[in-house]
């Protein structure tokens, strides 16, 4: 190569926009058999990577499928993977940014929940992948002293996450899985999903008002009394032992660390 | 096949049976089917997963491929490695793939001569390089990255492909042939690619076999293929894994046997996933060839000797 000029972009990078592009020429040197012409057959590498990741989009967001209709759905996705495409080879990964791309698509304004049913696919999917651990078990927050209790934290279990809506998003994306009909959803009622994964398999719930609060702060690292108190001053009919039980069949965290009690020795 | 079993597992320590794949008929496993795997009469040979859908952390995918690998020899095939790419394996997909290999101590880790991801990001298809020195050099020394991080040989695959390069300066075989040389990997002979590939560029199968070193190969594939055309309306033939396995393809992976003598065949059915009993007549009809063709081969007891 003559000193001096310009080093040409790689030819797997030239290959890679036209795959996702299909306004842009045949890639560099890529050429059919024997002087073949090669747009038909190039066009099949195309085709394979755009089905492809189109039908990993409609696994992973099988709800806002059913919402926006098979053919409208695959449409969008195509749009969507050439804006992003997967920066994994994990396909299960897939689709991080489809909330986000939902929230300034504007063919979709009229409806202003889907945002958050693609947050609770994607919150599902991360649910069903995450490590495995057990579920803090009642006993052991039980043996935990009384004077103890308002200063223990408690660690999140992994595949725990809360989506707060301002919209139906637990009966809409609920209703929408299990193919039962939506006309008596009332999508502006506020929900707030809690998914978990207490033992093989995804639960989703929705969290009674207050509650999605009291889990946040705990999930954040706040004590038993710290969440509890900031939650009762904005939601004062806050029922807490309810919480505290729905928390442990939900499997919510995996373990708790009392506090320390006052009187603790000095080191 | 005393390659085959990683020198690296120390039996009695192993969580799993240390065996090597049989020469027998492997399935790909699905999720679906994996039920009626476990409790059919008929045992499978083998089952082949494809590493990157077992590289989340934890589930009840990982529950479900433990309780498979305790029945039956396992072979992790990798479709994300993109070893033919020109920006280098991603030591982190490399780890994610370690991660699996000691998890599940499979018999078999296999990989695509192929890439799917560039800087852009991951395409989820095999994408075709061209043929010629500097590529060569690259896959070489990617497979012996791999190979160095796995502690043991991995197995390549040909692969099917649908245009040509101007950069071209080798034949296929012969360019899979001296990867196999020079990094030391095995080779896993896709009977349908190379039916797919021969039609697609007008070579002739069988004189793509003749130049194959099958000495090499460890393991066969076997897929059902779709027909299209090409920009001249001729055939073109897409690799497409969602039928049965065509009668050409059955002739030619006959012809292979006949040469190689039974060797662990796996059938590939990835899309239009039928139910397993329809999966499983094609593995029975694997085996029959096995039986019928693999004693009399011609290179011999070379992996009659398990």
């Amino acid at each position: 190569m003559p000193q001096g000029k310009v080093e040409p972009p790689s030819p797997q990078a030239g290959f890679g926009a036209a795959l996702l592009n299909p306004d842009l020429p045949l890639p560099d040197g890529v050429i059919g058999p024997g002087g073949k012409a090669a747009t038909k057959r190039f066009a099949v590498y195309r085709n394979n990577v755009t089905v492809s990741l189109i039908n990993a989009l409609a696994d992973i967001f099988p709800a806002v499928q059913r919402l926006v209709g098979e053919g409208f759905f695959r449409d969008m996705a195509r749009i969507y993977l050439a804006e992003e495409p997967p920066q994994s080879a994990l396909m299960f990964e897939y689709g991080a940014g489809f909330a986000a791309f939902l929230e300034r698509f504007k063919p979709v304004d009229k409806l202003p929940y889907l945002p958050d049913v693609a947050r609770m696919e994607r919150a599902w999917l991360d649910a069903y992948h995450a490590s495995d651990a057990e579920p803090l078990r009642p006993e052991s927050l039980g043996a935990i002293s009384p004077e103890n209790l308002g200063e223990t934290i408690f660690t999140p279990h992994p595949a725990t996450c809360i989506v707060q809506s301002r919209f139906a998003v637990v009966s809409i994306f609920s209703a929408s899985r299990e193919q039962r009909p939506l006309g008596n959803i009332r999508p502006l009622e506020p929900e707030d999903g809690l998914i978990t994964r207490p033992s093989d398999a995804v639960q989703v719930r929705t969290l009674p008002s207050g509650a999605s609060l009291f889990f946040e702060g705990l999930i954040a690292g706040a004590t038993l009394s710290q969440a509890a108190s900031i939650t009762l001053e904005q939601h004062s009919g806050f029922d807490l032992p309810s919480a505290i039980s729905a928390m442990l069949e939900a499997g919510l965290f995996s373990s708790c660390t009392p506090g320390q009690t006052v009187s603790e020795p000095v080191k | 096949m005393p390659h085959s079993a990683p020198a690296s597992q120390h039996a009695g320590t192993s969580r799993f049976p240390n065996t090597p794949l049989p020469p027998r008929a492997g399935a790909g496993l699905k999720a679906e089917h994996i039920d009626a795997v476990l409790t059919d009469d008929y045992r499978i040979g083998f089952l082949e997963v494809h590493a990157e859908n077992y590289m989340g952390d934890g589930g009840p995918v990982h529950q479900a491929l433990a309780a498979v690998r305790a029945e039956f020899p396992l072979s992790v095939h990798g479709v994300g490695l993109s070893i033919g790419s020109e920006s280098g394996i991603n030591p982190l997909h490399l780890e994610r793939l370690a991660r699996v290999v000691e998890r599940y101590e499979p018999a078999m880790v296999s990989e695509h001569l192929a890439w799917s991801s560039h800087d852009a990001g991951y395409f989820n298809d095999l994408l075709p390089v061209p043929y010629n020195s500097r590529t060569l050099d690259r896959v070489v020394s990617h497979i012996v990255q791999i190979q160095d991080r796995l502690k043991r040989p991995i197995l390549l695959e040909n692969p099917s492909t649908y245009v040509a390069f101007e950069q071209t300066t080798m034949q296929e075989t012969d360019f899979i042939r001296e990867i196999a040389c020079k990094s030391g990997c095995g080779l896993l002979l896709d009977v349908n690619n190379v039916f797919v590939s021969a039609t697609n560029h007008g070579w002739k199968p069988l004189e793509y076999l003749r130049k194959f070193p099958l000495e090499l190969v460890e393991e066969i594939h076997l897929a059902g293929h779709a027909e299209d055309v090409d920009d001249e309306g001729d055939l073109l033939l897409i690799d497409a894994h969602d039928r049965p396995v065509a009668d050409a393809v059955w002739k030619l992976y006959e012809t292979v046997i006949i040469q190689t003598g039974a060797l662990p065949t796996l059938v590939e059915w990835d899309n239009d996933v039928p139910d397993w009993p329809v999966l499983r007549r094609e593995a029975q009809l694997v085996e029959a060839v096995l039986d019928r063709l693999g004693p009399a081969s011609l290179l011999g007891s070379r992996h009659a000797a398990g």
